[in-house]
């Protein structure tokens, strides 16, 4: 049990630095995974800027200063969503076939791929954070420690999750199919585009029971240190922490599960 | 050992054993059971009922140490393309705990042995499919395994590289003391192997050598193309009451002295054979023997 745990770390950090070194090599993923989000929030902002009035309020935060923490979650979400696809070609031809049979326990070979997406993720939605200071946003160091914090769960909450998906499925087309499908209005309705309050009690409760509502929610509370604007209701700081870390862990306590079973797809 | 998907019995029954240093062959066509005897060797499946043994380690209870003696090359390339020659081989020893100077020595040494140390830090897209291959095959051989399984790895290249493949394979072997358990449906590579099985429909129909092999099939094989076949060889048995075959719509008949078989044949038939050959049995003879049709056609 020792020798096995002590073989843990080589291979994840092996693996993990495999996801850098590739991301790099892509200049085109850097573009999708920054790129549309960014263009997104700048053509939605000044778009929707004139017409948006949170919760009913009079006044509140423009909608670029609102839309700027969903814009971040989703430059996680792509990159998440990017860099988990590759298990699924990976598996049937390419390298993780080799890694599979080589003698590293399961959990190095998930962690070191999502720690590998949570990097890349977390590195681009920092490098976002710059852009605080223009929207008024005042950041002290210990707000932005804490929004890295905040970040990086949710980079591996939504990384894990992606590597979920991935790793029964055959296709990539099905994966595009679940990104639409679930993982896009998972975003949508996290209020990351709008706020909850205002919609039907339906979408409400979609949206309560949304993990990563409380994600954007605790990055909404992280960037107004000193009590939210105005504006409309948000999830309390501690309910946030506790429901999107709960998600994360439970995430990768599956993942683990997961990958001990034994593989049928795309072995026959 | 045995092993089925739902209801298909891919593996029926298959017992055999590697000796040290050997290079075993697992000649069959395709969908024969050869890849799922491969991905139960290499640990990704466990098998039904029955059980194999990797250096005295069971492959379905402990997965984990059969993984450090076996090396691994699959039918589709296990390559990052993305990466350099030296970073795939460099993550591999990770895998297997190697690094520091002890991994670089031995990834320089591994290099050198398959001839491409000077593309080193070329990206692996940038390769020919046989430089692929044997960085695959170099990546396999990395951490000294005391086996090594190869799924059809000849498949794809041309046959220039396909004999470079072959003697990187026997250096290995004679080198390190290397088990090889490989596995195709091309009779060059089946010719290559110290004992072949063949493999057909889950089950061994023959395990033996080459030579062996051939020999067992005796005389001379004598090929007739026709137009009608199936007429053909019911009057071949009848006059010479010889065991005749119809494959393919060629007839073929078994036969010692077939050269002077041939003549009898035209003068018994005339008109009926379009072309004949006369030839020593070929593996591809002995397959057709024992499971009564050709590697490469349907199965019936």
């Amino acid at each position: 049990m020792n020798a096995r745990l002590g073989n843990v770390w080589l291979p994840t950090a092996t693996l993990w630095w495999r996801e850098i070194v590739r991301f790099y090599r892509q200049p085109t993923r850097i573009v999708g995974a920054f790129g549309t989000p960014l263009l997104f929030w700048l053509l939605l902002g000044a778009g929707l800027g004139a017409s948006f009035r949170p919760g009913g309020a009079a006044s509140g935060p423009n909608y670029l200063e609102y839309f700027y923490p969903g814009t971040i979650v989703l430059v996680v979400l792509f990159t998440a969503i990017f860099s988990t696809i590759s298990v699924i070609e990976d598996r049937r031809e390419g390298f993780l076939q080799a890694v599979l049979v080589a003698p590293v326990p399961r959990s190095a070979v998930v962690l070191g791929k999502i720690l590998g997406g949570t990097t890349l993720a977390l590195g681009q939605a920092v490098l976002l954070l710059a852009a605080a200071p223009f929207l008024g946003l005042h950041l002290t160091l210990v707000s932005v420690a804490f929004l890295t914090i905040i970040l990086f769960v949710i980079a591996f909450g939504l990384t894990t999750l992606g590597f979920l998906i991935a790793w029964r499925m055959d296709s990539t087309q099905g994966f595009h199919a679940i990104m639409n499908l679930a993982l896009i209005p998972m975003w949508l309705l996290s209020g990351a585009f709008f706020p909850a309050a205002g919609g039907p009690l339906w979408l409400r409760l979609v949206m309560a029971a949304n993990p990563l509502t409380y994600g954007l929610a605790a990055l909404r509370r992280g960037f107004y240190p000193t009590g939210l604007p105005v504006g409309p209701e948000v999830p309390s700081l501690l309910l946030s922490v506790v429901l999107i870390s709960g998600f994360a862990v439970l995430a990768f306590w599956i993942a683990r599960i997961e990958t001990n079973r034994p593989l049928t797809v795309g072995l026959a | 050992m045995s092993f089925a998907y739902g209801e298909t019995r891919a593996l029926d029954g298959i017992g055999f054993a590697v000796r040290r240093g050997e290079i075993f062959g697992l000649l069959g066509p395709n969908g024969g059971g050869k890849t799922t005897l491969f991905r139960i060797l290499a640990t990704l499946l466990k098998p039904a009922r029955g059980s194999a043994r990797v250096a005295g380690v069971d492959v379905a209870t402990e997965p984990h140490l059969v993984r450090r003696h076996i090396g691994v090359v699959f039918q589709a390339p296990s390559l990052d393309v993305k990466l350099t020659v030296h970073e795939n081989l460099w993550h591999q020893g990770h895998l297997y705990g190697m690094r520091g100077a002890e991994l670089e020595e031995r990834i320089d040494t591994m290099l050198g042995r398959v001839g491409l140390r000077e593309r080193r830090d070329a990206i692996v897209e940038t390769l020919s499919g046989g430089m692929r291959r044997r960085v695959d095959l170099a990546k396999g051989l990395l951490h000294r395994p005391a086996l090594v399984l190869l799924d059809e790895p000849t498949t794809g290249l041309d046959p220039g590289a396909r004999l470079d493949l072959w003697s990187y394979i026997e250096e290995a072997r004679s080198r390190e003391g290397l088990s090889v358990l490989i596995t195709t449906h091309l009779m060059e590579d089946a010719d290559r192997c110290d004992r072949l099985a063949i493999v057909d429909r889950g089950r061994i129909v023959a395990l033996d050598t080459p030579d062996a092999l051939r020999e067992s099939v005796g005389g001379d094989v004598i090929v007739a193309r026709t137009h009608a076949p199936a007429a053909l060889a019911a009057a071949i048995q009848e006059r010479f009451s010889e065991q005749v075959e119809v494959i393919d719509q060629t007839v073929r008949v078994r036969r010692n002295r077939g050269h002077e078989f041939v003549p009898l044949l035209f003068n018994a038939f005339p008109g009926q054979i379009d072309a004949i050959s006369v030839g020593k049995p070929t593996l591809e003879d002995v397959f057709i023997q024992r499971t009564g049709h050709h590697l490469w056609s349907e199965q019936p």
